[in-house]
């Protein structure tokens, strides 16, 4: 495209309020959008925890904080009502996974970075792509308006197990609050596979010239290959949820089978539960490395930038992305070790997950290579790029025990999983959008976050984040089964375990609460930073990829003038015979120079 | 409301303060010419020196929980395979510590050893083929072993129990199990969920035999004459129905007209020999009683929705799913007594919980779990069938099944679950 055609392009038509706010089809503003959406939904999930923990950690004291939020109805006398306590658990769970970590994160940074680091003016189809955000934006209102319906919000946990989530009479969270979280779900996904399907366009069909896949930044390739897997998986979970509200309202028989509920002998014969299950974890299972590998993307190019050196094992790297990939298609029957499957089946689903350490294993050990000999620079997205590599060890190892299903028939549904699933989704993911916001900050806004404000938070956040999960495997290994209100029961059968589960469970709410207190520095200081942060430069990190050639105040197609030519990979970091320690992807290769990689 | 406007005010007093102070920062940078992006030195390794205080805080608050905790953490497994689930336990447990600390260790030491100088300028090391190989050699090795081991425990755990396990069902309903033990002959009588009466009291397992289906084609006709008879509007006390309710009405005769057909169906298919194989079984809601080194075979139904038989001290679980009948077979090797000896607390006994999420009350639904010897246990069956806590599952007569139809209608519900656990252990 020549220098007219760019500038034309730029800034032809005036742009209304509406259409650069709200109905925008650039993918600058709707990564923003998602971005700010992703945060108000992350602090109600937050808020939701930190209720159900005062319940966990003080079980059955009167709490003022539970009335102020919850009111007569859900928390008489200030104690949380039991069903609402499933409830808060499966919103919390529900909005964490899919709104803060698969729309808020790959729904961001898949936006942003896309058409930025592979040089295209744009997304594929800039209307599909608002059309997602709208989506996104309609589902997480019916799943927020969930929580008001007269009979609770959908409590059956984040994995709608039928029978339980198909009948009213088996809970009362199981009428509304069920139907709209299926139905906020289903909108979900559509807004999902719009994103991903643009995704991948975008990215086969728009790299500029020189952008080898070769030479795609990490980034790039986690977000791609998450796409694929979103739509691949996602699909399986709309028809899943299809067959439940047939079951649901047209009395079918998919997945129940010779039940009673609330005294009625049912019809329904010959389906299955376990279908359920195995529909359910067929997304739910790549539903996992959705959330992980953009917040892994995001971190190789952090870690690479600010260690000033070349990541380590770039081929390796897209190779361990894509065997994770293909493996997370089939170990989903790990989740479901113990609901009388076929052993020889749960067998072959232990030799498949066992797989997926290894190439897990060689991205952790290209991390720590990568920082090796580097010369590192502790930015708050640094920092945090630590802390990711970190909690995926930390939280990556207990996943061997639980993928020997010898070892998961004594943990399974205790609260070692929860430990397990959130340091290494949970925190990682976490920890890695959190970074990926510090890093990109001067690209989406044009101003500078403060650093200071950065490291503290970053501090607090690791120490709070192990503090609240660390012990989760204590508790796990003591046998305490997760969704539990209390365990009041324990008193008729082991006082030593109570003793144990109290004294840790007050210590995790402690944490969980000072935790969440620390993310008000965050949204302060991104809030702040957007009206009166410091006015950001061209290139403040020193990046070579592409998105630091664009002015720092956004324009429509992103380059003014003819788009930049990629000459390398976009690791030379400290390269030998190079002055500077960095050189950007545009910068051709002097006489001489090999691209080695 | 006096609370929540004090922290209003206290909010709102913390913000401005917050802006002052942003305020001060913001001037003082300017004045400096301080930029964001420049991390100075000092704060730079402010953040180094912390990875390596982090990591030796992390690595001895592990241990330390280590040392306080491993007294309330599960004791010594009480069942036979559970001891080599955790033999598999501890040898997975090395790998995992040797991983952990290994590999934090190596991320936050390169973390503050490689911090920024701006003498130095860092090496570029893109890949090393062999380096690469080694540690995807390596985990593949590790894996292997744990894989192997893993399954080998795996077929034994799941593998067919010998000829002289005990066969017991254990059915779970919101927010309760029940226990059905096969007696004499081992072998545990037909079940249908059909024949459940719908107030639980006659059948609450739906065991099937010649009365229960006969009492049960009873109770259905009866529920269908007294909706007629509502629709047609005889009867005392009649009242005219909405219109709602009258199809509610219709279309409940219809739908147990139908069930009525299946069960008669089911009655023809089975013929007569297979009633006796109930004759002798018994349930118990109370305690689930084990002998001590007998093998068991358990059979778990559910009535409603999954729900999970976790035997945390017996490392064995098994989801109760509705509409299937799921296995799990263990021995337990330790009595309750020798439990309490071994944990020195005296109180101590075994659980069964529930541990798949079936509702509000889902962290109520447990059963005490005794292990005795097994004249302890004749004792206990004695006592529980004195007591009426268990019963035999009757062969209603002919007549009986009226009799039983009428009080279907007349008495309410007859639970006996509500007594304590504690005293029931005891026998
Ligand atoms: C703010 C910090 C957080 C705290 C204190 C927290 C705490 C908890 C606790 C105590 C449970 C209940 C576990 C149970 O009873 O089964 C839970 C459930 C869950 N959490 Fe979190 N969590 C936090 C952040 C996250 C994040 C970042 C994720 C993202 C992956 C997440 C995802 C989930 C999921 C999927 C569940 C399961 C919900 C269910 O059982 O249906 N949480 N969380
Ligand atoms: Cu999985
Ligand atoms: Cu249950």
């Amino acid at each position: 495209m020549s220098a007219a055609a760019a500038h034309d392009h730029g800034h032809h038509h005036k742009e209304s309020f509406i259409t650069k706010y709200i109905f925008s089809q650039d993918h600058k503003m709707i990564g923003k959008q998602f971005l700010v959406t992703a945060i108000i939904m992350a602090v109600v999930a937050v808020l939701l925890s930190v209720l159900f923990r005062i319940q966990l950690g003080w079980p059955g004291e009167s709490n003022s904080a539970l009335s102020f939020f919850l009111g007569d109805t859900w928390a008489p006398d200030g104690v949380l009502d039991r069903g609402m306590y499933l409830g808060l658990v499966t919103i919390h769970g529900t909005i964490m996974v899919f709104f803060v970590l698969t729309g808020g994160l790959s729904g961001t940074f898949s936006n942003l970075l896309i058409p930025l680091q592979l040089g295209a003016r744009d997304m594929a189809s800039g209307l599909l792509n608002m059309i997602s955000y709208w989506l996104f934006f309609l589902s997480s209102v019916l799943m927020l308006y969930s929580l008001f319906v007269e009979t609770g919000p959908a409590g059956g946990g984040w994995t709608i197990y039928p029978p339980l989530s198909i009948y009213e009479e088996a809970t009362p969270s199981s009428g509304q609050g069920m139907t709209l979280w299926l139905l906020s779900m289903t909108i979900f996904v559509a807004s999902s596979l719009l994103g991903s399907l643009n995704y991948i366009v975008t990215v086969l069909n728009l790299r500029t010239k020189g952008m080898k896949m070769t030479r795609m930044p990490l980034t790039i390739w986690a977000f791609f290959i998450t796409a694929v897997i979103g739509v691949l998986s996602f699909p399986v979970l709309v028809s899943a949820v299809v067959l439940m509200l047939m079951d649901r309202t047209m009395g079918t028989s998919f997945y129940v089978n010779d039940a009673i509920q609330g005294g009625e002998i049912l019809e329904q014969s010959g389906g299955s539960p376990i279908l359920f299950e195995h529909l359910f974890w067929f997304l739910g299972h790549p539903e996992v490395y959705i959330v992980l590998l953009p917040a892994l993307g995001l971190t190789s190019e952090i870690v690479s930038t600010n260690s000033r050196k070349p990541i380590f094992g770039y081929k390796a790297m897209i190779l361990s992305i894509l065997a994770i990939a293909f493996l997370s298609f089939i170990v989903w029957g790990h989740h479901m070790f113990i609901t009388g499957m076929n052993p020889f089946l749960g067998g072959v689903f232990v030799f498949t997950t066992l797989l997926i350490a290894i190439p897990s294993a060689v991205k952790v050990f290209n991390y720590i290579t990568t920082l090796w000999k580097g010369n590192i620079k502790y930015t708050p997205a640094m920092l945090f790029s630590v802390g990711l590599v970190s909690s995926f060890i930390t939280g990556g190892i207990t996943g061997i025990i639980l993928a020997d299903s010898a070892l998961d028939i004594a943990v399974h549904d205790t609260y070692f999983v929860v430990a397990h699933f959130h340091v290494v989704m949970g925190l990682s993911a976490i920890f890695g959008m959190f970074a990926g916001v510090y890093h990109w900050f001067p690209k989406m806004y044009g101003k500078m976050m403060n650093s200071k404000l950065g490291m503290v938070h970053f501090w607090l956040t690791l120490i709070s984040a192990y503090g609240v999960f660390f012990p989760m495997h204590f508790v796990g290994i003591g046998g305490a089964p997760r969704r539990y209100y209390d365990y009041s029961v324990y008193e008729s059968f082991d006082t030593n375990q109570l003793e144990m589960f109290i004294d840790l469970n007050e210590i995790i709410s402690i944490f969980a609460i000072v935790g969440a207190l620390a993310q008000a520095i965050f949204i302060f200081n991104f809030f702040y930073s957007i009206r009166r942060g410091q006015k950001a430069v061209q290139n403040p990190w020193k990046g070579n990829t592409l998105e630091w050639t664009t002015p720092v105040e956004h324009i429509h197609g992103n380059w003014p003038g003819e788009i930049p030519t990629v000459h390398r990979w976009p690791y030379d970091y400290s390269k030998p015979g190079k002055e500077e320690d960095y050189c950007p992807q545009n910068v051709p290769l002097e006489e001489g120079e090999e691209e080695d990689h | 409301m006096g609370m929540k406007l004090i922290v209003l005010v206290v909010i709102v007093l913390a913000v401005i303060a917050v802006a002052q102070f942003m305020r001060v920062y913001e001037l003082s940078s300017k004045l400096k010419g301080h930029k964001e992006e420049d991390i100075d030195l000092k704060t730079n390794n402010i953040n180094a020196g912390m990875m390596m205080v982090f990591v030796a805080v992390f690595f001895a608050s592990l241990l330390y929980m280590c040392y306080k905790y491993g007294n309330g953490m599960l004791p010594e497994a009480a069942s036979a395979h559970g001891q080599d689930v955790d033999w598999l336990f501890n040898l997975n447990w090395i790998i995992v510590f040797a991983v952990f600390f290994a590999c934090n260790f190596l991320l936050f030491y390169f973390a503050y050893k490689y911090s920024y100088h701006p003498d130095r300028k860092a090496y570029y090391f893109p890949h090393d083929n062999k380096l690469e190989l080694v540690w995807t050699v390596v985990p593949a090795v590790a894996l292997a072993f744990i894989i192997i081991f893993g399954l080998m425990t795996w077929n034994n755990i799941t593998g067919k129990p010998s000829e002289d396990a005990v066969l017991v069902e254990l059915y779970a309903k919101q927010f309760d199990f029940t226990a059905r033990y096969s007696g004499e002959d081992n072998k545990l009588g037909y079940a249908d969920y059909k024949l459940v009466n719908s107030d639980n009291v006659v059948n609450p397992l739906g065991v099937v035999t010649k009365g229960f289906i006969d009492s049960s084609v009873v109770k259905i006709e009866r529920d269908i004459m007294s909706w007629q008879d509502k629709l047609d509007g005889v009867g005392e006390g009649t009242e005219i129905l909405s219109a709602a309710s009258e199809i509610k009405y219709q279309a409940d005769i219809e739908k147990m007209g139908r069930i009525k057909e299946r069960i008669l169906t089911m009655e023809q298919a089975m013929g007569d020999s297979i009633y006796s194989m109930a004759e002798d079984d018994f349930t118990t809601k109370t305690t689930l009683f084990l002998i001590k080194d007998q093998e068991y075979q358990f059979i778990f139904r559910s009535q409603d929705v999954i729900h999970s038989a976790y035997f945390p001290h017996f490392r064995a679980q098994m989801n109760c799913v509705p509409g299937m009948r799921t296995k799990l077979k263990f021995t337990p090797i330790f009595t309750t007594a020798e439990m309490r000896e071994k944990t020195g607390n005296p109180d101590f006994n075994f659980i069964l919980l529930c541990n798949k999420i079936c509702g509000a009350q889902h962290s109520m639904m447990n059963m005490a779990v005794h292990v005795g010897t097994a004249e302890e246990f004749e004792a206990w069956k004695a006592d529980v069938n004195v007591s009426g806590v268990a019963y035999v599952v009757p062969r209603p007569e002919a007549e009986e099944v009226e009799e039983i139809a009428e009080d279907i209608s007349a008495d309410g519900n007859e639970d006996e679950n509500e007594e304590d656990l504690d005293e029931d252990v005891q026998p």
